[in-house]
C-alpha cells in the first residue's frame, strides 16, 4: 500500500491487483478414475513388489513366503478343512468374548453415567484397572481357569470392555445440557430423557468405542491363542513357527486381517444406520 | 406435579407472589409480583442480566431453587432461543416427542402445517435452516396447545428478513390458538409490534408495566408506537 503525506487518492495501475481463477472442484484430473480403482491401485503394487522380490530369490521362504505359496497354501488348508475350523474357532471366542464385555460394559458405563451415586462407585475402579495392560493379565486368568475356553474368551471380555466403558460413559457424560431441559419442558421423565435424549446422543461415541474394542479384541484373542490354545487361528500360527511354515504364519495373518476389516465393515454398516442423522465430513 | 407448582383453577394463566431467585448472595429476582390473563400477549424487555430469562425458567419449571408463590397453568409449552430439536429423530418426530401415546404422526403434519413447513416433515433437523428449525420448535410448542407459551428471544439467532417472517408466524399462530404469551425479548419494536402488554425488568422487580393499545397490525410509523418506543427505551437506559 502506498499512501502518500497529502493522502492524494493514488491510481494503481491496472495490473495491480493479483487474482485467481477458481476452477471447478470436480473437474480435477485424479477424478476420472473411479476412486475403488484408486483405492485398489497401492495395495495391488505392494503385493507385486513382495512377489516380484521372492521370485528373484531376495526373500527367501525361510524369511516370508511369496504371495503365491500363500495363496497355495491357503487353498490346501480350505481342502483340508484346518482353515475354516480355525476361523470358526477364534470367530466364536471373539464374539462370546464381545458379548461379556458388551454387557459388562454397557451396564457399568449405564450405570455411572447416569447416576453420581454410580460414578463414585464405579468410575475410579474402572479408571484404575484401565491402566494394566490387560495381556499381562494372562497368567492369572490361566491359574484362574486353566487352559480352556475361558481365559481366552475372559482375556477378549476384559479388552473389549475398557474402550467401551470409557466411550459410552464418556457420551453419556457429554450430552447437551440444553436438550435435556428441552425434554423436561415437552414432559420427558426421567426415562424418557434417557431414551430419547441422553442414549442416542451418546450413540456416536459409543460405536467409536465398538471399533476401538473391536481392533483390541482381535488383538487379545492373538495373545491368548498363541500362549495356551489347541485349536484356532492363532494356535495354527503358533504350530507352524516350530516349522518355519512361513507361509502358513503368512495365511493366519490374513486371516486375522480379513476377519478384523470385516468386523469394521459390521460397525461401519452400524454406524451408517444409526447415525444417519448425522451429516459427516467425507474429505476432500 | 410438585412443590411449588400449586394445583387450582385460577382465572389468571400466570400469578406469582413475592418470587425470589438468589445465586449464591445476589437476587436476580427479588420479591417480584407479575399476574398475566389467559389469552393475554405479554413482552418482557431489560438490559442483559435483568433477569428476565430466569423469570421465565421459573415459569417453565425449568428452576425450583424459589422462594415465592408460582401458579402457572400445567399445559405450557416453551420456545428457546435455538431451536433445540433434537438431531436424531425427525422433524416430525421431534414435533410429538414428549406428547403421551405413540408417536401421532398425523398431529405433527397439522402442526407443520401451520407452521409452513409441511414439506420438511421427514428430514433430519440438521438439514433444515435456522428460520426452518424455529419454525418447527413453534410446531413442537403448538402441538402441545399451551395455556402458556414461553418464547426466550426465539427471534434473535435469526437474519432480519427470517425474523420478520418468523414474528408474523408468532402473531397469527397466537390469534388463532388464543393462549397466553410470555416474549422475552431485547427487541422494543418486536414487542410492541406483537405484544398486549410490555413489562420492563429492573433490580429483580418488574419497573414498567403498560398496556399497548395499539390497533393490529401495528404500524412502525404510528405516531404513538413512536412514543411508546421511545418510552420503553428510555426506560431501557438508552437515549
Amino acid at each position: 500500500m502506498t499512501t502518500t503525506p497529502e493522502r492524494a487518492r493514488v491510481q494503481p495501475p491496472p495490473s495491480a491487483v493479483d487474482t485467481v481463477t477458481l476452477t471447478s472442484e470436480t473437474a480435477r484430473k485424479g477424478d476420472r478414475l473411479p476412486r475403488w480403482v484408486l483405492k485398489t491401485i497401492s495395495p495391488i503394487v505392494l503385493i507385486a513388489l513382495w512377489q516380484l522380490l521372492s521370485s528373484v530369490g531376495v526373500l527367501e521362504d525361510d524369511t516370508l513366503a511369496s504371495p503365491w505359496t500363500v495363496v497355495q497354501t491357503a487353498a490346501g488348508m480350505w481342502a483340508d478343512g484346518s482353515l475354516q475350523s480355525a476361523v470358526i474357532t477364534s470367530v466364536i471366542r471373539v464374539l462370546a468374548g464381545l458379548g461379556v464385555g458388551l454387557v459388562a460394559a454397557v451396564v457399568l458405563a449405564t450405570l455411572a453415567g447416569l447416576f453420581r451415586r454410580g460414578e463414585d462407585i464405579i468410575d475410579a475402579p474402572m479408571q484404575m484397572l484401565r491402566t494394566v495392560p490387560v495381556i499381562g493379565l494372562i497368567p492369572l486368568l490361566i491359574i484362574w481357569f486353566g487352559i480352556n475356553e475361558e481365559p481366552k474368551i475372559i482375556l477378549v471380555g476384559l479388552a473389549v470392555t475398557f474402550p467401551l466403558y470409557m466411550n459410552l460413559y464418556g457420551g453419556i457424560r457429554n450430552v447437551d445440557a440444553s436438550l435435556i431441559e428441552a425434554a423436561r419442558t415437552l414432559g420427558l421423565g426421567w426415562f424418557g430423557q434417557v431414551r430419547h435424549v441422553i442414549l442416542p446422543s451418546a450413540m456416536p461415541q459409543f460405536l467409536i468405542g465398538l471399533r476401538y474394542a473391536l481392533g483390541t479384541a482381535w488383538l487379545a484373542l492373538v495373545f491368548g491363542e498363541t500362549i495356551n490354545a489347541t485349536s484356532g487361528i492363532g494356535y495354527e500360527m503358533n504350530k507352524a513357527r516350530e516349522f518355519f511354515a512361513t507361509d502358513i504364519i503368512v495365511v493366519c495373518l490374513a486371516l486375522y486381517a480379513i476377519l478384523g476389516l470385516v468386523a469394521d465393515m459390521i460397525v461401519r454398516g452400524l454406524e451408517r444406520g444409526l447415525l444417519s442423522w448425522r451429516p459427516a465430513f467425507s474429505g476432500k | 406435579m410438585a412443590t411449588g407448582v400449586q394445583r387450582e383453577v385460577t382465572p389468571k394463566a400466570v400469578s406469582v407472589r413475592g418470587l425470589t431467585r438468589r445465586f449464591d448472595d445476589r437476587a436476580v429476582i427479588e420479591d417480584l409480583d407479575l399476574d398475566i390473563e389467559p389469552g393475554q400477549f405479554v413482552a418482557l424487555l431489560g438490559a442483559s442480566g435483568c433477569g428476565k430469562s430466569t423469570l421465565l425458567r421459573i415459569l417453565a419449571d425449568l428452576d425450583r431453587d424459589v422462594s415465592g408463590e408460582v401458579t402457572v397453568p400445567r399445559k405450557r409449552a416453551v420456545g428457546f432461543q435455538a431451536p433445540r430439536l433434537m438431531p436424531w429423530k425427525k422433524v416430525w418426530r421431534n414435533v410429538v416427542l414428549g406428547l403421551p401415546g405413540k408417536p401421532n404422526r398425523e398431529r405433527a403434519v397439522a402442526a407443520l402445517t401451520e407452521v409452513g413447513l409441511v414439506h420438511r416433515v421427514d428430514v433430519w433437523p440438521k438439514v433444515l435452516s435456522g428460520g426452518e428449525a424455529q419454525r418447527a420448535a413453534l410446531a413442537r410448542a403448538l402441538v402441545r396447545e399451551p395455556d402458556l407459551l414461553l418464547l426466550d428471544e426465539p427471534f434473535s439467532a435469526l437474519d432480519a428478513l427470517t425474523r420478520i417472517t418468523a414474528r408474523g408466524l408468532v402473531d397469527e399462530v397466537w390469534q388463532r390458538h388464543g393462549c397466553a404469551v410470555l416474549l422475552v425479548t431485547h427487541d422494543v419494536e418486536e414487542a410492541l409490534a406483537l405484544a398486549d402488554r410490555v413489562l420492563v425488568m429492573q433490580d429483580g422487580k418488574i419497573g414498567y408495566d403498560a398496556p399497548v393499545d395499539l390497533d393490529r397490525p401495528r404500524d412502525v410509523t404510528d405516531p404513538e408506537f413512536q412514543r411508546l418506543r421511545a418510552e420503553l427505551l428510555a426506560r431501557l437506559g438508552v437515549h
